[in-house]
């Protein structure tokens, strides 16, 4: 499996935990030694690391952070397959800080989430109503 | 600057597929992409253009079929690919073999028990937490009725009575001579302790398809073993994949941008698979639009576009020259058809459901875990 971080001398799985009933079961240190800002970065310029995470995330990120008008770039990649980890850069315009840009990505990411969940569970209400009436 | 129409809108979703080539494949509603439209985001305006309609669901609730209409295609392959390899299941991994002098070698046996799909009151399927397996881990949560659900084998194959009688007379059929010389996943017992009984009532941990063939034994042969199973994902092993398949496929369009009439409308049609193209009649408004084309043939057979859904995208009428120049084909890239087949432990709209909890979960995780102290990585 992926590769675990070591928090205080304690091996944590990552990528497990995702499937997890509630996020506060896990130490929000580990969260934090997943992510890192590889070397060279400015604030409106960065590459960050996130340890455990895939195309799945990667893609999806990538796409809601272009969505940003304050984004001169952004791209990820999964720098080796055998090795669980995938780098998100971002430029930035106007010395817009690239913290506060993945930040609100990810904030759009989990609102689109609850849309799709919102009217999905409004489509199959309304499917099984019309079954039932036909 | 004028917003586009929506008609541009459309024909700006559209991947073009020619005779040799797909073109317009790349998403381009980002900001700076086209001269004075912002693209972006907007959760009100995704709110308003996200559709989800649902087109089929198979009685037993495993085979769900649906359309993500109004998203990109990275959310829609993220919640794919979450509903393959990262939505929790139970499955058999650790077998304790007492006996087994069937032909099927140990490791073989297990290997199958393995990747039979089980099922069980949902609540209690929630309530399990994970098994750490690696015994080398500092505070290694021991097995419990939490973490851990145990099933039993104990099957023998004997002769049926008179048996051995008709394979004298040189009956062969192995339903008359033996019994228990299959062994199938309807034969696991469930094992409950401690919690377990409670939570997962009558009914109890089982497989979901219980005529799954496990092995055959002949008289004399003996299984007897007991199964832990625990919760896993399909990251780790298929067996843990709580689908057969999750997939998408985008919407085709055929565009027909001149009549196709007379004998060559029945030829287009065949070009297709049943329902996706309609053959309706030439009306005298057709003959005023397309005089080129319709004159004089009011009343015939005019090839109409039914049900797009249904095509392959084969291509097939580009082959021919005279449908060349008068038919467009091409996909919307933000309509998917989603299909997710269960394996039967979670139905499929669960499933889905469960695969944008996660997603969101993901996002969540990392928004905490960022910090402007993060550390540099060497």
């Amino acid at each position: 499996m992926s590769a675990k971080p070591i928090i205080q001398g304690q091996e944590f799985p990552v990528i497990t935990p995702t499937s997890i009933k509630d996020i506060d079961e896990i130490p929000v240190s580990v969260d934090q030694a997943r992510v890192t800002v590889l070397p060279g970065s400015t604030k409106s310029a960065a590459s960050f690391q996130f340890e455990g995470e895939d195309h799945t995330l990667g893609n999806a990120l990538r796409y809601i952070i272009m969505k940003n008008p304050d984004v001169e770039f952004c791209g990820y990649s999964i720098p080796h397959p055998s090795e669980a980890k995938m780098n998100i850069r971002i430029q930035s315009y106007d010395d817009v800080d690239v913290h506060d840009i993945l930040d609100k990505g990810l904030q759009d990411l989990m609102d689109m989430c609850d849309v799709v969940t919102e009217k999905f569970t409004i489509a199959k209400e309304e499917f099984h109503s019309n079954k039932m009436q036909s | 600057m004028p917003a586009p129409s929506e008609d541009t809108m459309i024909e700006r979703k559209k991947l073009k597929v020619g005779i040799e080539t797909v073109s317009n494949q790349q998403s381009t509603d980002f900001p700076g992409h086209w001269p004075g439209e912002s693209h972006e985001w907007d959760l009100e305006y995704f709110k308003n253009n996200m559709r989800i309609e649902f087109q089929h669901e198979h009685a037993n609730k495993l085979d769900l079929t649906f359309s993500l209409i109004g998203v990109d295609t990275s959310l829609a392959n993220a919640l794919r690919r979450i509903l393959i390899s990262e939505v929790p299941t139970l499955a058999i991994e650790d077998v304790f073999i007492y006996q087994n002098t069937s032909i099927i070698q140990d490791e073989v046996l297990a290997h199958r028990l393995g990747l039979v799909p089980l099922r069980g009151n949902h609540d209690a399927l929630r309530w399990l937490k994970w098994y750490q397996k690696d015994e080398d881990v500092p505070d290694h949560e021991p097995k419990s009725d939490e973490n851990c659900v145990r099933l039993s084998l104990n099957t023998e194959c004997r002769w049926k009575e008179g048996g051995l009688e008709k394979a004298k007379q040189g009956v062969t059929d192995p339903d008359e001579l033996y019994e228990n010389h299959n062994v199938y996943a309807r034969d696991f017992s469930f094992e409950p302790w401690e919690r377990q009984t409670e939570k997962f009532g009558d009914d109890g941990v089982r497989s979901s398809h219980p005529d799954i063939l496990v092995a055959k034994m002949r008289p004399g042969q003996h299984i007897e073993l007991l199964m832990h199973a625990y919760k896993g994902i399909g990251q780790d092993h298929a067996k843990f994949s709580p689908v057969a398949t999750a997939t998408y496929r985008l919407l085709p369009t055929i565009d027909i941008l001149k009549p196709i009439v007379g004998a060559d409308a029945k030829k287009f049609a065949r070009c297709f698979p049943k329902g996706v193209i309609r053959l309706d009649k030439v009306t005298s408004e057709d003959t005023s639009a397309h005089p080129e084309e319709c004159a004089g043939k009011e009343g015939e057979a005019k090839a109409v576009v039914d049900n797009p859904s249904l095509d392959t995208v084969s291509r097939e009428c580009l082959r021919h020259p005279e449908f060349a120049d008068k038919v467009k084909l091409g996909r919307m890239r933000d309509h998917f058809i989603f299909r997710i087949e269960s394996t039967g432990q979670w139905d499929s709209d669960e499933l889905f459901l469960e695969s944008i909890r996660l997603l969101k979960v993901k996002a969540a995780r990392i928004k905490r875990g960022l910090t402007r102290t993060n550390a540099q990585a060497q």
